[in-house]
Formats: structure tokens, C-alpha cells, sequence
């Protein structure tokens, strides 16, 4: 069967979303012969939609979930009403996230993976190893790695686990802060290394090299040189002649048939008008809010709380996007402008230490972090003034000369985080708005004022001539959605097996960020695409002994 | 939780501003008339702009390079109230008023912002830089001097040039200086 295909059509597999881990799905899938019809609640943007307009593309997120017609609501905890918030933020296009992200492309490390056993319990959360090793899911971070386009020197980071290749393309230029992060880790004993990020160094694959023109965060690239599922395995997939992208299809339902299986989605095309799409499989990669909403949307007489719940875990565990963040000024221009948004990381605080008396840790990456408007608005210190001669002179001295570290922290998995739907909002479609209860945990407040001070002490080190900070008490929109249907080998305890495979629904797999037991230490792109390429690797493997 | 939502991200992304999205083309078209038209305004009623203007010249004042003034922040704004952040409109109409009420009881000889000195209008600028509003005309000064040129303000990209910012599609290494004396040192 040759795309394009019709509703009547009964394909092999629905993809739902195309973003880091459908995208993967999409040409894993194709590549291997199966029928795939990719269903993208977005449009579909080509490189003359991408612009460098600041106001556009941040603070209107043009890339992102659209609010006025999807609308979302967040809670503190469940004993309060939701109020409609942007809590969170996704990329909604083909090449979801992967389009508008900065390009962190990190691997977690071997302890990630059986942090539970090395730290202990945490009290009150759902803290557990995960079901599977680094080693079991390296090779697929290495595919990932070469079918993306990722610019890195392997090794040096010491703290990574063993890598079966090189990264294929070389580290991006040095940037001035990733010279005074070295400088600083240095003379404090810790070990900078080059960024692991989805942006070509040099050209690869038919795409040209990034040209150093900053503006990757919250924009899309111009030039394809951002490792994007867009550019890089989508095409990939669309050239077997097997795969369909449909874009403005926006999914209101997977459906059932008698016997427990999916058997086809239900979604709403540009026109608004329901089509049903039959396939023998489902991917669900909708990301980790919209997946568990789509769950709970599909709910039936004989799973009354939601499609593969019968844990009761899906929504439950939402992990957050945390981190501290620091700025320094220095005597002489940076130019942070100029250059991806991260040049070079450090691991040295990554892992959890009992002694500390909580769980958590993190990684830093010198970062540029603010376009010219978000520097007026939020670059000087707090003391700094907010209008006059003195804010403009201080405009002019800091923006070029402001150097900011980020530090990306973990968020312990809660049963009292979580994503519902919320009883009183529905979106344009008429489908029940996803519902946001979030609060951090202790520790991880705890670990977001013990890093920051070293992030602070890293800038001096550096030879900043001030240091400031931003609150760590006001969290923000999280970006990493991570936790809502965890994978695991117990039915009871987890949505998914190890392999992204409903427990519940034999032919319903439901593969992005959702999957993931813990957060780790953030930067997630890797790692769900890495889990992407082990699940098809799986299908595929099983569909030769015949089991799809 | 006693902070709920800002941070780094957050503050890219003002509350006021959120969700505007379909209407930047329209808002990008007007900017253009805008410079065409000199300081013809559409949204804002023209002697309302002059204050509006009056004020934004103290957020961002004029000396030691082109200010809110030169870089045509006005035009910016009357734009933005007519396309993007046309619900914000009767916020200035509105709290243009109350500015002036503050006005006539600060200076009750006075007639106008503009008329103000500069000293008399720091002086008004502090008595209300504590308010939503002032809050609002902040941040669309800011994008005013500092946003694309396209949408009215930042022209000739001297708001870009004042901060040392260069829009360009592409930069060679060394990007700046401390990248520049490790190239140097042979690092």
C-alpha cells in the first residue's frame, strides 16, 4: 500500500504527533515496510516561516501550544479550583518541539537509570529505578544521534556512560562563555564540556551548517541546520512512499474494538470535520500532557477511567521542567548573540548524595538566554533601575557583556502531580481541557538552592565583576513533559513495558516524554528519541514472528 | 508555593501579551504605513500620543544615543493598540486619565505631560511606576526600542545598535572577546 491513504484504508499504524518521538516512529515504522499515517494537530512550516522577529516568534509562540483555543488550567494541588495558565508549553507543528527547542541533546547518564537502588527511596514520591539499563538503550542513542545530526565530542564529558560511536558531526565553535565556564572549571576542579546539540556543525545529510546566527530557542531555523524531526527523519519517512503526514489534524479519540484492541482514531481534520482512520496499531506520541489527556478522552464503558489505565497511573507523575539560573557581567563584550544558545555544560553536581540530606542534582550549561526585548525586560539585575538614563546606560554595558548559567535539576515523580481533565473547560474542539496540579517537592527546592550558589561561584571563578540571581521560588512554564504514563515491568505500577507498549491495549504504544520513571536531570530530547528507536525496533522485530 | 509562575521563560512572555499570535501581519502591515505617514496615529487619539509619548521619552530618554523618541516608540505602540495588544487600548485611554489626574495635583499649573520639564515629568514617572499601567507602557517601550524595526519602533535598528545587538543571518567566530584571546593564546 502507497501513501497517500484513505480513512476506508485500514494502515498499519496512526501515529499520533510528529515531534521527537513520532517523528522517529514515523520513518522506524515506513523504513521497515509497515503503512503509517502521521497525525499532526499543527501545520506543517516550511524554512520561509521561520523568521528572526523576537516579538513573533517569544512572545507570541506562534511554534507552541496555541492557548485561546486549547486552553489549559493549573492547580497547586488537588484540594484547589484550576485556573486558567500556560503552565505548560509545547511545540505544536510537524517537528512538534523538536522545531522551536534549543538543541540540548545530552544523554542521561548510567546511574539515571537505577538511581532508586544507588539512592534509596524517597519518602512520599513514586521515585523507582527504571525498566530497562543505559546499556540496553545506548545503541539507540547512538542512532538517534547520527539520524538527527548531533555536533558533540564524545568522551569528554567523563561522567557520560560508554558510547558505541562518535557523535557524527564535531562541536559547535566556542563561544566567550564557554571559555570562561572552562576557565572557571579549571580553577575550581570541575570538567566543562562541548554542548551535545541537534544543530550541524558542518554539513550533513543534504543540510547545510548552522551559521552561528543565534536565534535557535523558541525559534525555528531557516537554514535546516537545527536537528529537527522536520528536517531530519521526517523526510526520511515521507521518501519510503509508505508514510502520510497530515497536518491540522487534531485527534479527539483512539478507539476500541470488541475484543480490547484499537482498531483506529478519531480526529478532526483542518475543516473540523471527524474522520476516522482504521489501523491495525497505534503510536500515541502526542507528548507528556497531551498523551495522557488523549487517554483519558478515550475512555469507554469498559475502560470508564481512561484508554490503558488500569493502574490508575495515567496523568499521574508529572515530572517538572526545573533549574536555577544566574547571570554575571563582565569587563569585556561576549557577545552571547552570536552562536547557539549552549556552548558548553558541566556534570560535576549531576549526581544525588545522601550526605546532602536530600535527593537531587543537576547539570549547568552557559546559556544565552535573552533576545534583545527579554533583556530589556528581565536581563539587569533586580536593583537595576527599570527606567531612565541609568536603565539605558545599563542596557548598553550589560547586554553584550552578560554571561548566564542554567542549571537543569531534577523533579522527584509525585501521584499528587499530575494531568486530569478539567470538568468545567473545554477546548475550540469541545474536548475537556487538560487540568495542571503541580507543586514541587522538598528536595527539590532543596536542590535547586544548593546548586545555585555554585552556578554563582562558577561565575566568579570566571572573573565576573557582579553576580545576581533569579528566584528559585518562582517556577515557570515547563517545557520537559515528562512522567504521565511510566514505563515499568508491573501492569499495576506502571501505563507502559519497557518497550513503550501498553500494558493494557496489546497493539497501543505510547512512546515521548511520558514514559520516563524519573526526570533525570532534564534535556529530554535524547532520551525519548533514543526510546522511540528501541520501541519500533521491537515492533519491528515482533511483527517478523508475526506478533502485530 | 508562595510564587507561582515568572521566571526565566515566563518573563518572555508578559501576561498582557499572551495569545495575539494571527494578528502580527496585520500589525506589521500598519507599522509600515506608519513610517510612510510620519507621526499620523490610528489607534491612539493624536493628543493622547503626545503624552503617551511624553511618558515613554522618560522610560527611555533621549541623549547618550538615539532614545524612546528618535527610534519611534510611539509609532510602536499606537500600532500594537490597534493589532496585538488592541485589548490593551482602553488601558491607556483609561489610565492615561488617572496619569493626568496625578498630574494636575503634582503640577496644577501645568496643562500637559508634554509641556511638563524633565525634572516635572521624572517626578510624575516616579509617582506612578508602581502601577499595572505603567507596568504595560514599560514593556511596549522596551519592544518598542528594542523589537524588529517592522512593527513601527526600533528604527534603523538604533535601539539594536544601542545595546551592541546585531541582526544578522550569520556570525563567524570568534564571537567575542574572551572566545577571541583563547583563539589568540592558541587554546
Amino acid at each position: 500500500m502507497k501513501a497517500p491513504y484513505s480513512p476506508r484504508d485500514i494502515v498499519d499504524f496512526v501515529v499520533i504527533g510528529s515531534g521527537a518521538a513520532g517523528g522517529v516512529m514515523a520513518k522506524e515504522l515506513s523504513e521497515a515496510g509497515f503503512s503509517v499515517v502521521v497525525l499532526e494537530q499543527g501545520p506543517w512550516l516550511k524554512e520561509k516561516d521561520f523568521l528572526h522577529d523576537e516579538i513573533k516568534f517569544t512572545m507570541h509562540s506562534p511554534l507552541t501550544n496555541d492557548t485561546k483555543r486549547q486552553p489549559l488550567t493549573y492547580r497547586e494541588n488537588d484540594s484547589m479550583k484550576a485556573r486558567p495558565l500556560k503552565a505548560i508549553e509545547y511545540g505544536r507543528q510537524v517537528g512538534g518541539g523538536t522545531v522551536h527547542f534549543t538543541g540540548n541533546y545530552w544523554r542521561f547518564h548510567e546511574s539515571d537509570f537505577h538511581e532508586r537502588t544507588l539512592f534509596g527511596g524517597v519518602p512520599g514520591t513514586g521515585f523507582a529505578d527504571w525498566p530497562l539499563s543505559y546499556a540496553e538503550l545506548e545503541p539507540f542513542y547512538t542512532k538517534a544521534e547520527h539520524d538527527m545530526g548531533i555536533s558533540g565530542l564524545g568522551g569528554a564529558n567523563p561522567f557520560e556512560g560508554p558510547r558505541s560511536k562518535p557523535y557524527p558531526l564535531p562541536p559547535m565553535p566556542a563561544k566567550s562563555s564557554g571559555v570562561l565556564l572552562e576557565r572557571a572549571a579549571k580553577k575550581l576542579g570541575l570538567h566543562a564540556f562541548p554542548a551535545p546539540v541537534a544543530v550541524l556543525s558542518k554539513p550533513y545529510r543534504g543540510r547545510s551548517a548552522c551559521t552561528s546566527c543565534g536565534m535557535c530557542e523558541y525559534f525555528g531555523c531557516e537554514m535546516r541546520a537545527k536537528s529537527s524531526t522536520l528536517v531530519s527523519v521526517i523526510p526520511m519517512a515521507l521518501r519510503t512512499g509508505r508514510c502520510e503526514v497530515r497536518p491540522d489534524s487534531y485527534v479527539r479519540q483512539i478507539r476500541m474494538d470488541s475484543n480490547g484492541r484499537t482498531n483506529g482514531v478519531l480526529y478532526f481534520d483542518a475543516n473540523r470535520r471527524e474522520v476516522f482512520q482504521k489501523a491495525r496499531a497505534v503510536a500515541l506520541c502526542a507528548n507528556g500532557v497531551e498523551s495522557p489527556r488523549l487517554l483519558l478522552n478515550s475512555k469507554t464503558s469498559r475502560a470508564p477511567d481512561g484508554l490503558a489505565n488500569s493502574s490508575g497511573l495515567v496523568g499521574k507523575y508529572l515530572m517538572w521542567d526545573n533549574g536555577a539560573f544566574v547571570s554575571g557581567l563582565f569587563e569585556e563584550p561576549l557577545n552571547e548573540f552570536k552562536g547557539i544558545q549552549v556552548g558548553r555544560v558541566l556534570h560535576d553536581f549531576y549526581n544525588a548524595d545522601p550526605k546532602r540530606g536530600f535527593y537531587g542534582g543537576g547539570g549547568i550549561d552557559a546559556r544565552f538566554n535573552f533576545y534583545p526585548v527579554s533583556f530589556g525586560l528581565g536581563g539587569l539585575p533586580e536593583d537595576a533601575p527599570k527606567w531612565g538614563a541609568g536603565y539605558k546606560r545599563m542596557l548598553r554595558e550589560y547586554f553584550t557583556r552578560t554571561m548566564s548559567l542554567l542549571s537543569h535539576t531534577t523533579s522527584l515523580p509525585q501521584l499528587t502531580n499530575n494531568v486530569s481533565l478539567d470538568p468545567d473547560m473545554r477546548d475550540a474542539w469541545g474536548l475537556p481541557a487538560a487540568r495542571i496540579t503541580y507543586s514541587p517537592h522538598a528536595d527539590d527546592l532543596a536542590t535547586l538552592r544548593w546548586i545555585q550558589p555554585k552556578q554563582e561561584e562558577i561565575l566568579r571563578a570566571a572573573g565576573a565583576k557582579r553576580v545576581w540571581r533569579y528566584p528559585v521560588d518562582e517556577f515557570g512554564m515547563s517545557l520537559h513533559l515528562m512522567g504521565t504514563c511510566r514505563m515499568g515491568l508491573d501492569p499495576k505500577t506502571s501505563v507502559v513495558n519497557p518497550y513503550s507498549r501498553s500494558h493494557d491495549v496489546p497493539n497501543l504504544y505510547i512512546v515521548d516524554g511520558s514514559n520516563f520513571v524519573t526526570s533525570a536531570r532534564q534535556q529530554p530530547t535524547a532520551t525519548i528519541q533514543a526510546l522511540a528507536y528501541r520501541a519500533a525496533d521491537r515492533i519491528i522485530a515482533e511483527s517478523k514472528r508475526g506478533g502485530l | 508555593m508562595s510564587g507561582g509562575f515568572s521566571t526565566r521563560r515566563q518573563m518572555l512572555a508578559s501576561a498582557f501579551l499572551l495569545g495575539a499570535g494571527a494578528e502580527i501581519g496585520e500589525a506589521l502591515q500598519h507599522a509600515h504605513q506608519a513610517v510612510r505617514q510620519g507621526f499620523a496615529v490610528q489607534s491612539l487619539p493624536p493628543e493622547m500620543a503626545k503624552e503617551v509619548e511624553a511618558l515613554v521619552c522618560q522610560i527611555i530618554p533621549s541623549g547618550d544615543g538615539p532614545g524612546a523618541r528618535e527610534t519611534g516608540v510611539i509609532h510602536f505602540i499606537d500600532r500594537a493598540l490597534g493589532t496585538f495588544a488592541a485589548d490593551q487600548k482602553d488601558l491607556y485611554l483609561r489610565s492615561m486619565g488617572e496619569v493626568q489626574e496625578v498630574r494636575r495635583k503634582m503640577f496644577p499649573e501645568s496643562a500637559s505631560i508634554a509641556g511638563l520639564t524633565d525634572v516635572q515629568q521624572i517626578a510624575l514617572v516616579h509617582a506612578i511606576e508602581k502601577t499595572p499601567f505603567f507596568g504595560t507602557l514599560r514593556t511596549h517601550t522596551v519592544m518598542g526600542f528594542l523589537g524588529s524595526p517592522e512593527y513601527g519602533g526600533n528604527q534603523g535598528g538604533a535601539g539594536w545598535a544601542h545595546i551592541g545587538f546585531e541582526d544578522k543571518m550569520a556570525f563567524d567566530p570568534p564571537f567575542g572577546a574572551y572566545d577571541a584571546a583563547a583563539e589568540r593564546g592558541g587554546q
